[in-house]
C-alpha cells in the first residue's frame, strides 16, 4: 500500500480577486521506503505539494492520504499529532530552534512525544554520532556551519522513527561537497531504516540521488521517472 | 530542568535590552505598589494608634445619651457594679480606667477658652493612654493630689503661663450651677498633635467629682484590649452583659468615624493605584510579548511543522511572560521591602505639612507599615493580570497557520 496517495489534488490560492492555481489535478502514489524528488522550476508547485503531504496546508479539492489517513478529515490537533508521530521535516533554512543546543534540538521532538529524559538523551546522542556530530552536542545553531545545522535537522527529522521525511530544498544553502555528504547520509537512513524521503528540489545532485523524479511545471506533473528502470512513467 | 522551562528562560534573554526595559517597568511598578501601600498603611496605622492612645482606647462605655450630650447630667452612678461586669467579661490582659469627661472653660489672667476637662485615676490611666508618657516638664498626677493639673505645651504657650501657676476651671455641676475651682499646673504634656495639647486638661478623678458634686459617679470607662482586632467581639459581649444597665458600648471605629472613613478611602486609593500601575505595566507587557512573537513567526511555523500543538505554543509564550513577571516581582518586592526597612527607624518627616496633617489626626513623621494582604494583592495583580494580557500574543503565536508562518519574511 502506498504511504502517500494524492488523487485529483488541486490547490488554488486567492490573491486579491485573482485565483492562482498552484496545483492542478495531481495524482501521485509513493510507496513506503521511496527516495523521491519533486523537481521543477520556482513556482512549479513542488513546495506546495510537500506542504499538503505534510499537513501544513490543505488542498482545495481532491484527496490526500498519508499513512492511510485522509488529511482533509483530520483536525489541526490531529494533523499536529500525525506530524509528530509520522512525519519529519527538513527545511532550507530556519531549521533549528536557536536557543537550544544541537542535542536539545534533536531531543525536542521526543520531548513533545513524551519520551523520558534519559531515553531522549541516549537516542539524540546516538543519532548525532551517526550524522557525524559526535563532538557538537552542546553547540547552539549559531555555533555550527550550514552543513552541520542541516545534519542536526536530519537527525531531528529521523530520531523519532517517522514513516516519512519531507525535505524542502535541503541542499540549497550548502556547497556541493557538504550537500553530497548530506544526501549520502539521508540515503543511508533510507536504506537502513526504510524511511520514505520526499524532496522538493531544483538541485541536479538531489535528482541524481533520487530513485524517482517527479517533475512539475505550472502546478502539473509533467514527468514521473523511475530511474532504476530508466523508463518514463506517465502521470496517472 | 524541564526543557519547556529552559526554552522559556532562554527565550527571554534573546533580546536582553528589551527584557531589561520591561523588567525595569515591572520592578518600578511592583516597588511603587508595595512602597506606597506601605506608606498609606503607615499613615492609617498612625491615625488609629494616635486616636486610640488619645483617650479613646479600644472600647468606651458611656451612659445613654452621653455621646449626644457629653454633660454632667449623663453619668454612671453605680460604677462599682459596672466594674464587676467588666472584670467578668474582659479578656486577660485588658486594662480599663474610669473617667469624668466634661466640657469646661479654663482661664487665667491673660486668657480663657473652652477645654475638655478629664478627671482620671492616675495609676490606671497611665496603663492605657498617652498622658503619663507624654509629660515633658514637671510631673505626672499623683493619687490624692487634688489641686494639680496637667496641661498641654501649646495651651501653656497660649495662656502665657508656666509650671506652678494657677489655672481656673469652670463647668456646670450636678445641680445645674456653674462650679469653679483653681488648680496649680504640675505637669506639661507634649503630643504629635497641637490640637490635643490645646484641648485636654487632666486632673484627679476625685477632684472633678468633688467640683461637679457627683459623688463617685463617672462619665466614661475606657478599655484597652490586648489587640484592636478583639474590639468588635468584646463590645458585643459587653452589650449583652450590660443590656439592663442603660450603658452604651462603643468601639474605636464608632468613636473615630473620621479615621474609619479615612482608612476606607485609603483602601480605595491603594486599589486605584494598583490598577493604574498595572494598566501602564500591562501595555508594556503586551507590547514586549507581541514584539517577541512577531519576530519569531517562522520559528512558530517550524514548531508547528514539528508537531507542536497550538496549546503547547500558547503555554511556551505564557511561560516566557511568567518568567518576566516573576523576575520583576522578585526584584520589585525586594526593592519595596528594602525601602520600607530603610525607613522603619527614621520614617518620613512631613513636618512641612504638619498643620494639614494634624487636621486629619496624622503625626509629623510617617512610618511605613507592611500589610501582607497588600503585598499578596500586588503580586497577584501582576501575575494574574500579567498572564491575562499575555494571552493575546500567545494566542496569536499559537494560531499562525504553519505555511503562513514558514513563508513569513
Amino acid at each position: 500500500m502506498p504511504i502517500v496517495e494524492c488523487d485529483a489534488v488541486n490547490k488554488i490560492y486567492q490573491q486579491g480577486r485573482v485565483e492562482v492555481a498552484a496545483l492542478q489535478d495531481i495524482n501521485l502514489h509513493i510507496p513506503e521506503g521511496a527516495f523521491i524528488a519533486l523537481a521543477g522550476p520556482s513556482g512549479s508547485g513542488k513546495t506546495t505539494l510537500l506542504n499538503l503531504i505534510g499537513g501544513l496546508d490543505t488542498a482545495t479539492s481532491g484527496t490526500i492520504r498519508v499513512v492511510g489517513k485522509s488529511m482533509a478529515k483530520l483536525t489541526q490537533t490531529q494533523l499536529a499529532q500525525l506530524r509528530l508521530s509520522q512525519v519529519g521535516f527538513v527545511f532550507q533554512s530556519y531549521n533549528l530552534i536557536p536557543v537550544l543546543s544541537a542535542q536539545e534540538n534533536v531531543e525536542f521532538v521526543m520531548l513533545l512525544q513524551g519520551i523520558p529524559a534519559a531515553e531522549r538523551t541516549g537516542r539524540a546522542r546516538s543519532i548525532l554520532d551517526t550524522v557525524g556530530l559526535k563532538d557538537k552536542y552542546k553547540r547552539r545553531p549559531a555555533e555550527l556551519s550550514g552543513g552541520q545545522q542541516q545534519r542536526v535537522a536530519v537527525a531531528r527529522a529521523i530520531v523519532a522513527n517517522p514513516a516519512i521525511v519531507l525535505a524542502d530544498e535541503p541542499t540549497a544553502n550548502l556547497d556541493s561537497k557538504t550537500g553530497q555528504g548530506l544526501l549520502e547520509l539521508m540515503q543511508q537512513m533510507n536504506t537502513e531504516r526504510n524511511v520514505t524521503f520526499i524532496f522538493a528540489t531544483h538541485d541536479q545532485m538531489v535528482m541524481q540521488y533520487a530513485e524517482r523524479v517527479v517533475y512539475l511545471k505550472d502546478g502539473r506533473i509533467k514527468t514521473d521517472t523511475l530511474k532504476q528502470h530508466r523508463d518514463k512513467v506517465e502521470p496517472k | 530542568m524541564n526543557m519547556h522551562v529552559q526554552i522559556g528562560w532562554r527565550n527571554i534573554w534573546r533580546n536582553p535590552k528589551r527584557t531589561a526595559v520591561i523588567l525595569t517597568a515591572i520592578i518600578i511598578g511592583v516597588w511603587s505598589m508595595i512602597f506606597l501601600s506601605g506608606l498609606m498603611r503607615g499613615i492609617a496605622d498612625q491615625m488609629v494608634r494616635n486616636g486610640i492612645s488619645n483617650l479613646t482606647g479600644h472600647l468606651q462605655l458611656h451612659p445613654h445619651h452621653y455621646r449626644r450630650d457629653p454633660s454632667v447630667d449623663h453619668r454612671i452612678s453605680d460604677a462599682e457594679r459596672l466594674a464587676a461586669v467588666l472584670r467578668q467579661n474582659l479578656p486577660a490582659g485588658a486594662v480599663w480606667s474610669r473617667r469624668v469627661r466634661v466640657n469646661a472653660v479654663a482661664g487665667n489672667a491673660r486668657h480663657s477658652s473652652g477645654v475638655t476637662l478629664v478627671g482620671i485615676d492616675p495609676a490606671k490611666e497611665a496603663q492605657l493612654s498617652f498622658v503619663s508618657s507624654a509629660i515633658t516638664r514637671g510631673r505626672y498626677l499623683r493619687s490624692g493630689d487634688n489641686r494639680g493639673i496637667i496641661v498641654g505645651k501649646a495651651l501653656l504657650a497660649k495662656y502665657e503661663t508656666r509650671l506652678g501657676r494657677k489655672l481656673v476651671l469652670m463647668s456646670q455641676d450636678a445641680t445645674g450651677e456653674i462650679s469653679s475651682r483653681a488648680f496649680r499646673i504640675t505637669g506639661v504634656f507634649q503630643t504629635e498633635l497641637k490640637a490635643t495639647e490645646k484641648q485636654f486638661v487632666f486632673v484627679n478623678l476625685t477632684a472633678v467629682q468633688k467640683m461637679l458634686q457627683i459623688d463617685s459617679a463617672i462619665s466614661e470607662i475606657a478599655v484597652l484590649l490586648p489587640s484592636h482586632q478583639q474590639a468588635d467581639a468584646v463590645a458585643g459581649q459587653l452589650r449583652q452583659a450590660l443590656a439592663e444597665h442603660k450603658i452604651d458600648v462603643s468601639t474605636w471605629q464608632d468613636l473615630l468615624p473620621l479615621v474609619k472613613a479615612t482608612i476606607k478611602i485609603y483602601d480605595s486609593f491603594i486599589f486605584l493605584w494598583f490598577l493604574v500601575v498595572f494598566i501602564a505595566m500591562g501595555f508594556g507587557i503586551v507590547n514586549t510579548t507581541l514584539m517577541a512573537v512577531f519576530e519569531r513567526i517562522r520559528e512558530f511555523g517550524l514548531l508547528k511543522a514539528l508537531g507542536m500543538r497550538p496549546g503547547w505554543i500558547m503555554r511556551m509564550v505564557l511561560t516566557e511572560s511568567l518568567f518576566l513577571l516573576m523576575l520583576g516581582l522578585l526584584a520589585g518586592n525586594l526593592l519595596g521591602m528594602l525601602s520600607i526597612y530603610a525607613l522603619a527607624e527614621t520614617g518620613i518627616d512631613l513636618s512641612a505639612f504638619a498643620a494639614g496633617l494634624e487636621f486629619v489626626g496624622m503625626g509629623r513623621i510617617i512610618f511605613p507599615v507592611v500589610q501582607i494582604r497588600d503585598v499578596v494583592g500586588a503580586n497577584l495583580v501582576v501575575v494574574v493580570l500579567g498572564l491575562a494580557v499575555s494571552a493575546y500574543p500567545a494566542y496569536k503565536a499559537a494560531h499562525f497557520t504553519p505555511v503562513q508562518a514558514l513563508t513569513h519574511t
